[in-house]
């Protein structure tokens, strides 16, 4: 066991890990963040993403111990300051993209990254983009509204959405 | 996983040394973590590559395109493109947007996985793989299934592409794991045509010398016309007989051809 | 009325936790001094088990104890819940299924030994070094070649490897196969519903915890229904009584049917967990997933149309082989049989139908409900075979449908196979479907993709389904061994919040929005002062769970009920407060008051009086506001359809592109319009991946070749297009209090038939008129095949 450190969600956070503790292992079991999901162990489901010094990544294929020092970012760091969703969450929720919530820290930290880079992807770039994210409950169709809509573009037409 | 001792050098002698004490190298970790986490290898120490400077980035220097051996998918997608679009353009399909920001050249063509897309790349491209002891040309590199010229104690530390007059890579997704089910990289030098073949051969990458033929006569669609590739030896899955790789891989390079043109 | 009550399309209040990252699901859990399980399992798909040496791994670091199928041998069999009876009247074969492995191994995945330890990798360590002895067996894997007389047998203890041969309706065969030796056209149709894996996102997770001073056992699950886990494991295999047995299913990542029924290692973490007086857990990986969650579908079925000269449909009669795998699943008879023989006739008024299953016990993991369960096997048989039939009469598919649909005025509809539908208006849906798909429009795009080299083609399906599971009587009659009511208790607070325990889960569904909405709808307070609780049978009453698209026409009904009783009770209170008679206390908008006068005392003003009952009718009244109701329907409900899919075939590679999906649902009364939209989205998605993508296949030793994610394709946002979903022709049920139908399942029933019959017309239209049918999935090289050997 060696001691690890990392700054999550903004804050310095330390724990032991051996070699082969995997990220999301460390961060569910050790740092207790268990937003973050594990739905595969071949790394096809994207569940796990969580960012690491701005990038995407699978946190079931990257070693705890890559990220000494590393800033990470996980689905309880992407609310507002105050506690209120982001822009991003809010527009889940106002297009019902998410059901039983499993893939959903994962989608959400796979978009964020998504619109990081690209403010305005068309339907055809968010689908692309979310290739490594599998949901199996809603048919993608909301959650490709959600970014859309996150990202001030118009969605196709549907049910809207009350308080 | 078994358990291993983890080490993360940033310098290469320091890297070399755990190498050639035994260690296995790690580099993106996307097909190297899914194996330990089977149980299908066993080392006693792990090394990383990751956070050694000078494995790392995509440097064009006259008619060649040097990327470091370390350097993900997402970087060459993007630091490439201006020099090499066909190899841009194959980095920013493989897998994912995740794994593309963890996944590297080095560790994907020293896996050497039948349907990965780089080696196709390598191959057309008649690259050269640089080593920590020498170079290798892409010809001699793959030697078959998830078989390299690598020797014990031989890590990747980069691969230089002479730069094509034209290229251009298309893969068909296989729908699960998002490998080519075939993938043809086509790539036109002033000296002739190379096309190499992934995902389709039992025995790995290859390339298709009687499409080169016909394509170097005329690098059009249709001259591939009486082209075709033979059924035996390709691989069987669930995603593909034999017969259908072989029909693919002539749709996939016409339309590689296309692209190019 | 409540701006959130009935019809309101509300956010989902659960989506916050979920959005955040403070969802609570099984593997969250973590107890103090908690061991960790790993089941090692059969690497052979059929073997005599000769012996486990467990003695060397026992000695390695952190291992407690190993469990082999020695220690179960005293222990019930893992129950099935539903006994069918055969032709002949005799009871299916059922064979004993230990929680783990003795004697014999049946599957590749079958559990036969499990390490208890320290930590999970300690676990996994010393399993290497348990020594297993298994005399390989020839598998049994094709069903027609498992029916033959020198088969090896799965189970020794049965006569052969048949669970049932069933037939419906018996006492119709000979008029059905009269009506097709008069028939003037006759069409037929081999098909396969191919092999599915559900692959919910989150894997099973299973933790037990015993406190042995109060001898009391928790099991944490991932489950669709703790109450039914509790019955069926206290009861029949362990053998601890309710009140020392409590289930809790938080927060569930999906289940789509598998995760109904109980596993061996549900048993096992809360066997192991009395035994060692300390926690368990087990937390399934994807890959182990795939060999020990049970699969779905598996169905090799002929099916034959018999039509008359003017194309009405005479007669059906289909003959089915359905997989039950090694072991019979909680629900597996049920599924080929009454979820599927009943639902024959579909939208149309075929009066002879004789349907006859099959079910066969093979070498590979047990096969059960899976979304839609039964009625998309019908459904698929169905339309494929109308959708041939037009062709080879040369006659509309549409037109074919139209003319052969039940009238909007002959409901409700007695059909030949037992059901009667109480409403519904497919020539309705139907038209909307048109309307929405633009079909109009399709030659012309039709004639655009061809310029692009591509072939284009338009397919259609009706579905019809039985939801509402079910009349407690009846499923009894057909073999069902539980009862399926539906619970609630609805406890109003002092200060007039209420708490709704509802024996119905969630996971997904958001269930905790919509049944507020219900309660919201009926006192008239907004919605938000309403909880919904579920998934823990300690606070909730004794009920079925969720699936088979039943918990708003079952569950919801009982939350009708439970409310209509606090309704009444709280009338008399504010009757008493007001001095008025009960009869002239009207209730709306959370205020009660009295016919034609202005006096009137607001809902809280009620509940405050019930539980500090100082003005109150003690002499006649009981103090308090809780009522419990439980709802046993009268009939099942029967959403319908129209699904429209368009698509676009590569002629060069046999790739299928989807452009266009559309859906018209009868669902009758919706409460929440955006769930609803979700849920049909979700079933097409998972009906497109089973018609173009999943398929479990196992090799001739019973491998699973498809079993991880690297080689099952699972549908991804690129494989599916926006939907157009619409709702607008739906006819309430008729015998359920809010007149709802359920939505759960209707996507996946409706959507492969749809994809199928749209590739055929896109080949077709091509030139390829030799392909009569391509079994799913449609990968591209099975359509590239079809195309080369046509």
């Amino acid at each position: 066991m060696t001691k690890l450190t990392m700054t999550v969600n903004g804050r310095k956070m330390s724990g032991t890990a051996e070699g082969r503790t995997l990220l999301s292992d460390f961060l569910r079991q050790d740092l207790g963040l268990t937003g973050t999901h594990v739905g595969c162990d071949t790394s096809q489901c994207g569940a796990c993403t969580v960012h690491i010094d701005g990038l995407a990544v699978k946190s079931c294929a990257v070693l705890a111990m890559e990220c000494e020092g590393a800033e990470v970012t996980t689905i309880e760091g992407m609310a507002n300051k105050d506690g209120s969703l982001s822009v991003l969450q809010q527009a889940f929720q106002d297009h019902h993209g998410l059901q039983c919530g499993f893939c959903t820290p994962g989608m959400v930290m796979s978009a964020a990254a998504l619109l990081q880079d690209n403010p305005r992807p068309s339907e055809t770039e968010i689908r692309h983009h979310l290739e490594g994210n599998i949901c199996r409950c809603t048919g993608y169709h909301n959650i490709v509204k959600a970014v859309l809509a996150a990202s001030g573009q118009p969605v196709p037409e549907g049910v809207t959405a009350t308080d | 996983m078994y358990e291993f001792e983890f080490s993360r050098p940033t310098g290469m002698q320091e890297a070399l040394a755990a190498v050639a004490g035994g260690a296995q190298p790690l580099s993106g970790g996307m097909t190297l973590l899914p194996v330990l986490k089977q149980r299908l290898n066993m080392p006693d120490a792990v090394v990383s590559l990751t956070a050694i400077p000078e494995m790392k980035g995509v440097k064009a220097e006259g008619k060649l395109l040097t990327i470091g051996a370390a350097t993900p998918h997402a970087v060459v997608a993007r630091e490439a493109a201006a020099h090499y679009p066909a190899l841009a353009k194959l980095a920013g399909g493989i897998g994912d947007p995740m794994v593309r920001n963890r996944g590297t050249i080095g560790g994907s063509i020293a896996n050497n996985d039948p349907s990965a897309c780089y080696p196709s790349a390598v191959l057309a491209s008649g690259a050269t793989i640089r080593t920590n002891k020498r170079s290798i040309n892409a010809d001699q590199f793959f030697e078959g299934l998830f078989t390299t010229a690598l020797e014990e104690g031989e890590i990747i530390t980069a691969v230089q592409f002479p730069i094509p007059l034209r290229a251009a890579y298309v893969k068909f997704d296989q729908p699960a794991s998002r490998f080519a089910l075939t993938g043809v990289f086509v790539a036109q030098y002033s000296t002739g045509v190379r096309v190499a073949v992934t995902g389709a051969s039992d025995n790995g990458v290859f390339r298709w010398t009687e499409a080169e033929t016909a394509l170097s006569t005329r690098f059009t669609p249709e001259a591939l016309g009486g082209v075709s590739l033979s059924p035996a030896g390709m691989m069987r899955d669930l995603h593909g007989t034999p017969d259908y790789r072989a029909h693919l891989a002539g749709v996939l390079c016409r339309r590689a051809v296309a692209a190019a043109i | 009325m409540p701006k959130d009550g009935i019809g309101a399309p509300t956010k989902r209040r659960e989506d916050l936790r979920f959005l955040t990252g403070n969802g609570r699901y099984t593997d969250d859990i973590n107890l103090k001094g908690q061991l960790y399980a790993h089941f090692i399992r059969s690497e052979v798909a059929h073997g005599q088990l000769n012996s486990v040496s467990t003695t060397a791994a026992e000695a390695m670091p952190g291992v407690v104890r190993i469990f082999t199928g020695e220690d179960f041998v005293t222990i019930g069999s893992i129950p099935c819940g539903w006994q069918v009876t055969d032709r002949f009247g005799a009871p299916m074969q059922e064979p004993r299924h230990p929680v783990l492995a003795h004697g014999k191994v049946r599957h590749v995945g079958d559990p036969i030994a499990v390490v208890v330890a320290e930590s999970l990798a300690e676990a996994r360590d010393a399993a290497e070094a348990v020594e297993i002895d298994i005399t390989e067996l020839p598998p049994v894997l094709d069903m027609k070649a498992a029916l033959a007389p020198d088969a090896p047998k799965v189970h020794e203890e049965l006569t052969s490897n048949l669970c049932y041969d069933w037939g419906f309706v018996e006492e119709n065969k000979s008029a059905v196969d009269a009506a097709f030796a008069s028939a003037a056209h006759v069409v037929s149709l081999e098909l396969v519903n191919n092999r599915l894996i559900a692959n919910p996102m989150e894997p099973r997770v299973a933790v037990g915890e015993y406190n042995a001073w109060d001898d009391q056992s928790t099991l944490y699950t991932t489950s669709q229904n703790p109450h039914v886990i509790r019955l069926l494991m206290g009861a029949f295999v362990l053998g601890i009584p309710e009140h020392k047995l409590r289930v809790v299913a938080p927060d569930v990542g999906g289940g789509f049917g598998t995760k109904i029924f109980h596993y061996a290692e549900e048993a096992f973490v809360t066997f192991a967990s009395r035994q060692l007086k300390r926690p368990v857990k087990w937390t399934s990986t994807r890959m182990e997933a795939f060999v020990s969650d049970a699969h779905g579908r598996d169905h090799v079925t002929k099916i034959e149309l018999a039509l008359d000269a003017e194309h009405n449909f005479t007669a059906l009669r289909t003959d089915t082989y359905a997989n039950m795998g090694a072991y019979l699943s909680t629900f597996a008879p049920s599924v080929p049989t009454w979820l599927h023989g009943t639902l024959m006739a579909g939208n149309y008024k075929t009066p002879l139908i004789y349907v006859n299953v099959k079910a066969v016990f093979t070498n590979t993991v047990p096969v059960d409900a899976y979304r839609g369960a039964g009625r998309p096997e019908a459904t698929f048989q169905l339309e494929r075979l109308v959708d041939k039939a037009a062709r080879e009469l040369g006659v509309s598919p549409i037109e074919l449908r139209r003319q052969n649909f039940i009238k909007p005025d002959q409901f409700p509809y007695q059909t030949p196979v037992a059901v009667v539908y109480d409403t519904g208006n497919y020539h309705a849906t139907l038209d909307k479907l048109i309307e929405i798909s633009d079909h109009a429009g399709f030659e012309a795009r039709a004639l655009e993709s061809k310029a692009r080299g591509k072939l284009r083609g338009f397919g259609i399906a009706h579905y019809i389904e039985a939801c509402g599971i079910a009349p407690s009587h009846l499923v009894g009659q057909l073999g069902a061994r539980a009862g399926l009511y539906e619970s609630a208790t609805v406890r109003v607070n002092a200060t007039g919040s209420i708490s709704v325990f509802t024996g119905s889960h969630s996971h997904g569904q958001g269930h905790e929005t919509s049944f507020a909405q219900v309660v919201a709808d009926m006192i008239g307070i907004p919605a938000t002062q309403i909880d919904i609780v579920h998934g823990d049978t300690a606070n909730t009453p004794m009920g079925m769970g969720t699936y088979g698209s039943r918990s708003l026409a079952v569950g919801g009904s009982a939350i009708v009920r439970a409310t209509e009783k606090i309704v009444n009770k709280a009338k008399k209170i504010a009757a008493h407060l007001l001095e008025a008679a009960e009869a002239d206390i009207e209730l709306k908008d959370g205020k009660f008051s009295v016919a034609g006068t202005d006096k009137s005392v607001d809902w809280a003003g009620v509940t405050l009086a019930a539980y500090v009952p100082h003005n109150y009718p003690l002499e006649s009244l009981e103090p308090g506001l809780e009522e419990t109701a439980f709802y046993d329907p009268s009939n099942f409900t029967y959403p319908s359809g129209g699904y429209g899919c368009e698509v676009e075939v590569d002629p060069e590679t046999g790739e299928v592109t989807i452009l266009a999906f559309s859906a018209a649902d009868d669902f009758g009364n919706i409460v929440n319009p955006l769930i609803v939209e979700g849920q049909v989205h979700g079933g097409i998605g998972q009906g497109i991946g089973q018609a173009l993508l999943e398929h479990a296949v196992y090799d001739d030793q019973g491998q699973l070749l498809s079993g991880s994610l690297m080689d099952y394709a699972m549908p991804r946002a690129l494989h599916v297009p926006f939907f157009r979903v619409d709702h607008s022709s739906c006819t309430p049920c008729t015998h359920n209090p809010l007149g709802v139908k359920g939505c759960g399942e209707a996507g996946a029933i409706g959507s492969p038939p749809a994809v199928v019959n749209a590739v055929i017309d896109a080949l077709h239209r091509g030139g390829y008129t030799g392909i009569k049918h391509i079994d799913m999935p449609l990968s591209p090289a099975r359509v590239w095949a079809a195309m080369q050997n046509s």
